[in-house]
């Protein structure tokens, strides 16, 4: 692939306290691949994500995001991230057309994309309700909506499928899978699907990388063993 | 340094505040309580100094020190929605500057207490001040729009430094209390004229300049250290 990095991370780490949630890991992600990280819970994924979105300083190693060095550039990497964390990132006293519209205004996105979105994700019937009274797979709707709504060059999603039954999924596949032809971080606990949809794929264990190649050369029995 | 400074960050401010004030409309949460809070307090100093009636300094320390428990309350409540709603995360991952949060929660703290002061004074006049309320209400609006002004940045400020620890509710009026005690004692100062037992008496202005010297100092401190405060 000779395309330009999205990603680079050199001996990258990052600690609770004393604890190493991240230990010297290195990656390179071409723009508009997708890598997809494996790893037991605690290992460090959502750790991962957060510092690439920003939201985490690296204590050690660089990083370099969309071209841009971390921390000293982070604000000119924020606003091209799309963020799909466990929590919604909602408030949940607002409707979804009401989060979703304060969202645009930060992001300087027009109302009609707000619109279109929930058009999309078949939301419009319940826009007007709290999100709090939305099941979790509504609520995941509302917040992919609320991750893709500026249309960002970089996607990173934490197990984005989770709480969708299939034809959620297949509503949100076009805004946050493969064909919306991003560049994307995904963690999945699924390795046959997630690798099926990896061009690169990482392993973590304990903050460590235990896995990184590309994914056509990594089997599900690769990735299980990260588990045992 | 990572910090940026936007040219105009109004337009993301009034989206926040917008958001704040929708939020404590559709569930409020702050107001009531320092309301609530605000009254007790008169009752409590109704009955704790047993006089049906203050005038003078008396009066205003009454009246200044109730509000500042009041805004102690709503200080603790200001990031709480973005911290329990998960919301703050998608806020910070938002190209806008900080700046912008900083005037949105200093506005938000700032219309709170303005509205809170509107029934205190109210209840003030009825439950503990001797004399007559109406001459003093001009001076009265400009002390405490000062002192709201005091009370909101450092206030916002200093909420902002608590939301990223465990202890905030702790660290709130630890670190408030000392820093505002200035502000209290200009307004104090500023309101016992007004509240003279022979009626009211002119604003000193010694003491309004003392207030407006003090908004601008925590105001300009609020602006340079604020981004950092919310870094992690």
């Amino acid at each position: 692939m000779g395309a330009p990095a999205a990603i680079e991370l050199r001996g990258v780490s990052r600690r609770y306290g004393e604890r190493h949630a991240l230990d010297d890991v290195s990656v390179d992600v071409p723009a508009g691949a997708t890598l997809v990280v494996f790893g037991p819970n605690g290992a460090g994924k959502s750790t991962l994500l957060r510092v690439l979105a920003t939201l985490l300083r690296p204590h050690g190693g660089e990083a370099r995001v969309l071209g841009e060095p971390l921390p000293e550039r982070e604000w000119a990497v924020r606003g091209k991230v799309g963020l799909l964390a466990h929590d919604a990132l909602l408030y949940r006293d607002l409707s979804a057309r009401e989060n979703l519209r304060f969202h645009a205004r930060l992001h300087r996105v027009s109302e009609a994309r707000v619109e279109e979105l929930l058009e999309r994700t078949r939301l419009v019937g319940r826009a007007d309700d709290p999100v709090r009274t939305l099941s979790r797979g509504l609520l995941q709707r509302v917040a992919v909506c609320r991750a893709v709504l500026h249309d960002p060059p970089l996607l990173l999603l934490d197990e984005p499928r989770a709480n969708l039954d299939p034809a959620a999924a297949a509503l949100i596949e076009p805004l946050v899978g493969r064909a919306s032809g991003r560049t994307r971080v995904v963690t999945s606990h699924d390795p046959a699907g997630g690798l099926a949809e990896a061009d690169l794929a990482l392993g973590l264990r304990d903050g460590r990388v235990a896995l990184s190649a590309p994914a056509g050369d990594v089997d599900t029995a690769a990735v299980e063993e990260l588990y045992r | 340094m990572s910090a940026r400074r936007e040219p105009r960050p109004m337009r993301p401010s009034l989206a926040l505040l917008r958001k704040d004030l929708l939020l404590e409309r559709r569930a409020p949460e702050s107001i009531p309580a320092m309301l609530l809070l605000t009254v007790t307090t008169f009752v409590l100093f109704h009955f704790g100094i047993g006089r049906d009636a203050v005038a003078g300094q008396l009066a205003a320390g009454v009246l200044t020190v109730t509000l500042l428990f009041a805004a102690i309350l709503g200080i603790n409540r200001l990031f709480v929605s973005e911290q329990e709603e998960g919301g703050f995360d998608g806020v910070l991952l938002a190209p806008i500057d900080r700046t912008a949060l900083l005037l949105a929660k200093a506005a938000a703290l700032f219309l709170f207490l303005t509205i809170v002061e509107v029934v205190a004074v109210a209840a003030f006049a009825i439950l503990l001040l001797g004399p007559s309320p109406w001459p003093a209400v001009p001076g009265l609006v400009l002390v405490l729009a000062l002192l709201n002004g005091a009370l909101a940045i450092v206030g916002t400020l200093v909420s902002g430094l608590a939301i990223r620890t465990r202890a905030r509710d702790l660290i709130v009026p630890i670190v408030a209390l000392p820093l505002l005690t200035p502000a209290l004692i200009g307004a104090a100062e500023a309101l016992a004229p007004l509240f003279a037992a022979g009626g009211a008496e002119s604003v000193p202005t010694k003491w309004l300049g003392v207030l407006a010297l003090y908004d601008l100092v925590f105001g300009l401190l609020a602006y340079a250290v604020f981004d950092f405060l919310l870094e992690d």
